[in-house]
């Protein structure tokens, strides 16, 4: 009885089959080059490997296992791309790999190491366990032991009681870092959004997860979350209207479409005649990535997330998230849409300045050490746009320089915002820290050298990529810009001194916070960025050398 | 009919639904507007697809699907979380870092 049935299946099968292959395109199957998405790979590997450490590895030695994942992870994903540039992919050898989908070029590679140099300063803060007092239920980190548990309920405290961890925050990073990895080298506007929401997803859920003051932190994920699924949605329909332009998602063929070289079709001879397409698409999809950098107008959620979120990941968010958004900002600009410069420059001549000014001019106005320095992150958007502006080559080398400069300096600052405690936990509020030069010298010089480097004091790398970005940017014909940017630059230096002489220059409290003695990961971790933040500044040649070389986007 | 209209519509519930994300004030709804926004990027989407007759753009259709339901899942574990915590889910009510 069945097997007639069977037949009868078949046969409609093989007809639905043949008449499919008729006249419908069909897609062919991707090609993939495993060796130049190594990094990506490996890291997204370590990512599932931690998923399943979750999963099986008793919770006594989760912490262990994760971070050495982690690490190993992020270790080998850079040796892998040491590997790749030095085989000459990024400069000599093309880097459109995945059929045109990714291109491994010099800036994505730059990057990426970037990126992947911060992500192990980031799991070194994470694997911090020794700042908070030891007591029962053993050593303690700076995430919430359970994260469905109600703040402060019966739950949350039997969770601290028994020991738990929230050791997800591993995997959950190296799932970011992934997409931040891929981020930077999207070659089509598919892959960018996918790689947006990947890197974006974890991220929501890692700035929830504080111990201390849990419903700043829960605050901090909805804002963000919310603000930022609003920015993807923007980064979409723009992407739609690129594509309804242009009749593909690939950044060079959108390219080809504006300046009219593209091979005409049906379709493409009616779209590009409609310039709103390609004009609001651009806005669009410039809003989502103006988003993710923390420009203004659209940096609202800065200071909130940043404030709220675990300082380990403010510093990761801070670092990272930048150098992918602008990645993408920088490829948008310089492979898809260059032909249209003389559209989008002058609004983003609007944006550069309002960043530098607001960002700048708020910062002033702040009283909290993690508020300040996401103020200080918004104008340093702002000076990094000028760069993104310049439109040389010139301009590119420089904005991978100051990307690498100041993610370093920044998790190095939130590192030591990890250190100043009190009883409640980190102690932000800029009055608790009066007199910390007189507690503790040491920490507070490696401080005001941070500070320093933000300001861009010569001598430390901040100076060095300020003068890049700015030079660049005089070149290209924006010296207006450059004006409003030292300007704004002395305006920041002003509430970066204003930090420096509360620190050495007023009297303790006489019940201020204490600075805890960090184990060797935020050691190592501080130590990083004092020693990235002395080098680019005293000896930058050799990096300036680097990121020039690098900066050639391949079409 | 003309493919044309199809973007109309996909632009006004684009609009609907950034206009509601900007009004309302339950963090549901906020993401209910959201969910809105992509789909009429799917819509267009599709409708550029048929236009150009390539078929990318359904492929990002189906991509924006998959991305819905991934952020279904992390946004409505943040609301839940912060609902338990307030028994509101009312961003007004989430004003603690107000200067």
């Amino acid at each position: 009885m069945s097997v007639p049935l069977l037949h009868g299946a078949g046969s409609v099968h093989s007809v639905w089959m043949a008449a499919a292959g008729g006249n419908t395109p069909s897609i062919p199957a991707p090609q993939l080059e495993y060796g130049q998405l190594s990094p990506m790979l490996i890291v997204f590997g370590a990512a599932v490997a931690g998923i399943l450490a979750e999963a099986f590895v008793p919770r006594r030695a989760r912490y262990t296992t994760q971070v050495g994942l982690a690490l190993t992870g992020l270790a080998g994903a850079f040796i892998a791309l040491i590997v790749l540039a030095s085989q000459g992919y990024g400069s000599t050898k093309s880097g459109l790999i995945a059929m045109g989908s990714v291109a491994e070029d010099g800036p994505a590679l730059f990057l990426q190491g970037v990126i992947l140099l911060a992500a192990v300063v980031a799991v070194l803060l994470y694997a911090e366990r020794g700042l908070d007092p030891r007591t029962e239920g053993g050593p303690r980190d700076a995430f919430t032991p359970q994260g469905s548990a109600t703040p402060g309920g019966e739950q949350e405290r039997q969770a601290t009681r028994a020991g738990f961890a929230s050791t997800e925050v591993y995997p959950l990073t190296l799932f970011a870092v992934g997409g931040m990895l891929l981020f930077p080298a999207a070659n089509d506007l598919l892959t960018m959004f996918v790689a947006l929401e990947v890197f974006s997803l974890p991220l929501y859920l890692l700035c929830a997860l504080a111990r201390r003051r849990r419903l700043l932190s829960q605050e901090a994920a909805v804002k963000y979350f919310l603000l930022g699924s609003f920015a993807s949605a923007f980064f979409l329909f723009g992407s739609a209207l690129l594509y309804g332009y242009a009749g593909s998602f690939r950044l060079p063929e959108i390219a080809d479409a504006v300046n009219g070289t593209a091979t005409t079709t049906a379709g493409l001879a009616i779209s590009t005649h409609n310039d709103a397409l390609l004009l609001i698409g651009l806005a669009l999809v410039a809003v989502g990535l103006l988003f993710k950098v923390g420009a203004v107008p659209f940096h609202a959620w800065t200071p909130d997330v940043y404030q709220g979120a675990p300082t380990p990941v403010t510093g990761f968010m801070a670092a990272a998230t930048k150098v992918a958004a602008f990645g993408a900002l920088l490829r948008l600009f310089y492979v898809a849409l260059p032909g249209l410069r003389w559209d989008w420059r002058p609004v983003m001549w609007a944006v550069a300045i309002l960043t530098m000014v607001v960002g700048a001019i708020l910062a002033v106005t702040q009283q909290d050490v993690k508020r300040l320095l996401a103020y200080s992150s918004i104008a340093h958007a702002g000076f990094i746009l000028t760069g993104v502006i310049a439109t040389n080559r010139q301009g590119l080398g420089a904005v991978l320089f100051y990307l690498l400069a100041y993610s370093f300096v920044t998790l190095g600052a939130f590192a030591v915002v990890t250190l100043v405690r009190d009883s409640k936990g980190e102690a932000t509020h800029l009055s608790s820290w009066a007199g910390l030069g007189r507690r503790s010298p040491l920490l507070a010089a490696v401080f005001a050298l941070f500070l320093l480097a933000f300001a861009g004091i010569p001598l430390t790398s901040g100076f060095t990529g300020k003068f890049a970005v700015f030079q660049a940017a005089a070149a290209g014909g924006a010296t207006p810009l450059v004006i409003v940017g030292v300007l704004s630059s002395a305006v920041a230096a002003f509430f970066y001194i204003r930090v420096i002489v509360l620190m050495f220059f007023s009297d303790p409290q006489p019940n201020g916070p204490a600075v805890a003695i960090p184990s060797v990961f935020t050691t190592m971790a501080i130590s990083f960025g004092v020693i990235v933040t002395l080098g680019l500044g005293l000896l930058p040649q050799y990096f300036l050398d680097l990121a020039s070389k690098a900066a050639q986007f391949t079409h | 009919m003309n493919p044309v209209n199809y973007l109309y519509l996909a632009a006004l519930l684009f609009t609907i639904g950034a206009s509601g994300v900007l009004i309302r004030r339950n963090a549901i709804v906020l993401f209910m507007c959201v969910e809105l926004m992509l789909n009429a990027s799917n819509l267009a989407l599709v409708t550029f697809s048929r236009l150009h007759d390539n078929l990318d753009g359904q492929i990002l259709a189906f991509f924006t699907m998959v991305v819905a339901a991934a952020e279904v899942v992390v946004g409505l574990a943040i609301i839940v979380s912060i609902f338990r915590t307030r028994h509101s889910a009312s961003v007004d009510d989430s004003n603690l870092m107000k200067l």
